[in-house]
């Protein structure tokens, strides 16, 4: 049994329990607003950050509290932000969306589609400038690869040479609308970096080793001034797109498909003891719960939060 | 260095002062390396500080600016230059969403101290989409800091405040002011960011300008003076943060208010101002707050019709010498 194996086994059962719980304070009323739960994409952001340095540069979207929490934010400040509470890890002004850890080295998630990309490769420069060996790394969707940003910072990124890893989790669906039938090539995002010049790989987004391995190669290739590298990593979502679509498009089989591949479903099998696998599921479910209570105790966010942190010297003054 | 020099050598000073004077300034944009910039606004820079200090860019505003801001976000104080300000548009969800966002919905995890240069403004002939005046968009979005100079010394010393600044700042110099002549900035001058400045005394009217309407309200006083009228004419420099206490001060002496701004009268920053100054001053008003603003249409080619549109300074004589006599 692989001790490192059964440990990203559990740090995925912590991003699994708390999407749960997510779901269920949602629908007891104390989450408002939306959220994009990342439930089924667990593999991606512990095996890409199994490969990363602690200061390495991510950047996520809008479904992204497995990135937040798989690089260090804790269930419980996620859970607060998303129940408006003081304690939360943006003190309640970013929510669900917005989950940032910067002193994780996570700069933010991002609900602009593709956005982010071209931060990333910003990133990236600003470490090749600084010579710090960083990479910089862009989770973001299918749905992505069609907006123009995701097409400009490839294409900088890729003449400037930069240390950048941009990891595409095709989760087959752009919102609604299966990304087939919107995109011109098979593989969205795979398929347009020859166009950059770029190495591709389309690769089980919910085996977490294999995920752990292609990052961890991208980030040396990045690291060595190879330049970037496109991940394509196929998983699959198990709730709908937000929390308003109960994903009613999806086929049955298809549905089924994927829950039989469940990445926890393929750790489970690799680590190969059940028991100790048991036994990393009541730890997490502990953690989660202590997240759960622990949030709904924390006192609401301040109002007086609203009116600071526009500016660098923490006011919001904009006249004299 | 000459005594006097153009706004548009003072864009490349300032930029080459703070560049001397801190390494993790960097600079990006498109032809703003080897070929020294469109507007001629960076000559020198890619031969004193090299390509790992002054990068040429695709075309590719939103990796122009989105890199900029990730480059913020992680030790480097980026100058990103879009060349026409028209083109913010093309990049705008950086500048309207992410820019002036990030800091805030993170609870003030980061901060992005950056600054975006562009050419702004009207008067050349270079039609409606290389000819507007923009600065009324950013206006719209909390979170940047608006400069827009009107002297060469101001540049210098604007763009100095503005580098060093840790919030974002977006720095409108104008296409019509880039041949305009002024004295040199002295060594180390820095003009606060958010500080007017009275460009010319008066008595009987105070007008409000920024930027390419400095110069015409300046003629419009100048000839205003001539016939008994003097009006006083505020610089804004800054319209965020803005210096509305400079304003308030000057009405408090002169009980009339005239706003001569550049970009369209619909949305146009003139309309804060008034609203400030009709909400805090208005018992020292003797007056209706009067503006000229564009029209509120495209920007025309030909040089008959954009004089029509455009803030003149036969435009601004007629409505100080209307106020003067109200």
């Amino acid at each position: 049994m692989s001790a490192e194996l059964l440990d990203l086994y559990e740090r995925m059962a912590v991003i699994r329990g708390t999407e749960k719980a997510a779901h269920d304070l949602f629908m007891a009323g104390l989450v408002k607003g939306t959220t994009h739960l990342a439930a089924g994409h667990e593999a991606v952001a512990v095996g890409a950050s199994a490969a990363l340095r602690p200061d390495d540069y991510v950047f996520a979207t809008y479904r992204g509290h497995h990135h937040a929490i798989a690089r260090g934010a804790t269930p419980e400040e996620c859970l607060a932000e998303l129940m408006s509470r003081d304690t939360g890890v943006c003190r309640g002004k970013g929510g669900s969306m917005h989950l940032t850890k910067a002193s994780a080295s996570m700069l933010g998630s991002y609900a602009i589609v593709g956005a982010h990309l071209p931060m990333a490769a910003g990133a990236a420069w600003s470490a090749k400038l600084r010579g710090t060996g960083q990479v910089a790394v862009a989770f973001f969707g299918d749905g992505a690869t069609n907006i123009g940003a995701f097409h400009e910072a490839l294409n900088l990124a890729a003449v400037w040479r930069l240390p950048a890893v941009f990891v595409c989790e095709n989760n087959l669906y752009m919102e609604y609308t299966p990304i087939g039938t919107v995109t011109a090539v098979p593989n969205p995002a795979a398929d347009r970096a020859p166009a950059y010049g770029l190495p591709a790989e389309v690769i089980d987004g919910n085996d977490v080793l294999v995920v752990r391995d292609a990052v961890a190669r991208a980030a040396q290739r990045a690291r060595g001034g190879g330049g970037p590298t496109v991940i394509e990593a196929r998983t699959y979502r198990h709730y709908g797109h937000s929390r308003t679509d109960p994903a009613r498009y999806r086929p049955e089989g298809e549905v089924a498909e994927w829950l039989a591949r469940d990445p926890l479903l393929v750790a489970r099998k690799a680590v190969g003891d059940g028991a100790a696998v048991d036994a990393a599921d009541r730890r997490a479910q502990a953690t989660v719960r202590r997240a759960v209570e622990a949030a709904r105790a924390a006192p609401p966010a301040d109002p007086a939060q609203a009116l600071t942190d526009v500016w660098a010297d923490g006011g919001a003054a904009w006249r004299t | 260095m000459a005594d006097v020099i153009t706004y548009r050598e003072a864009v490349a000073e300032g930029l080459a002062r703070e560049m001397r004077r801190d390494p993790s300034v960097v600079c990006l944009g498109e032809d703003i390396g080897a070929a020294e910039g469109v507007f001629k606004t960076t000559v020198g820079l890619f031969k004193e500080f090299g390509p790992e200090r002054v990068w040429d860019t695709p075309i590719s505003e939103q990796a122009i600016v989105g890199a900029a801001m990730g480059a913020a976000m992680t030790g480097l104080r980026p100058v990103a230059e879009i060349m026409f300000s028209d083109f913010l548009a093309c990049c705008w969800d950086y500048l309207a969403n992410e820019i002036p966002k990030v800091r805030y919905m993170t609870g003030g995890q980061v901060t992005v101290p950056l600054v975006v240069r562009t050419a702004n403004g009207g008067g050349l002939g270079f039609g409606a989409q290389h000819s507007q005046a923009v600065e009324n968009w950013a206006l719209a979005v909390p979170g940047l800091k608006i400069a827009a100079p009107s002297t060469p010394a101001d540049v210098v010393g604007l763009l100095a405040a503005a580098v060093r600044s840790d919030d974002p700042v977006l720095f409108f110099e104008h296409k019509g002011l880039f041949a305009s002549r002024g004295p040199a900035a002295p060594p180390d001058h820095l003009v606060p960011l958010g500080e007017a400045t009275v460009a010319r005394p008066g008595t009987d009217l105070t007008v409000v300008a920024l930027a390419s309407t400095v110069p015409v309200a300046l003629a419009a006083a100048e000839a205003l003076a001539r016939d008994g009228i003097f009006a006083e004419v505020v610089d804004l420099r800054c319209l965020i943060p803005l210096d509305i206490r400079t304003v308030l001060e000057s009405v408090g002496r002169t009980s009339r208010l005239l706003i001569v701004e550049e970009n369209p009268y619909q949305g146009g920053w003139g309309g804060t101002v008034a609203s400030l100054v009709a909400d805090e001053g208005f018992e020292l008003l003797d007056a209706p707050i009067r503006r000229v603003a564009a029209a509120c249409v495209p920007l025309p080619f030909a040089d008959p019709l954009e004089q029509r549109v455009m803030p003149t300074v036969d435009k601004v004589t007629a409505a100080v010498r209307g106020l003067a006599a109200y």
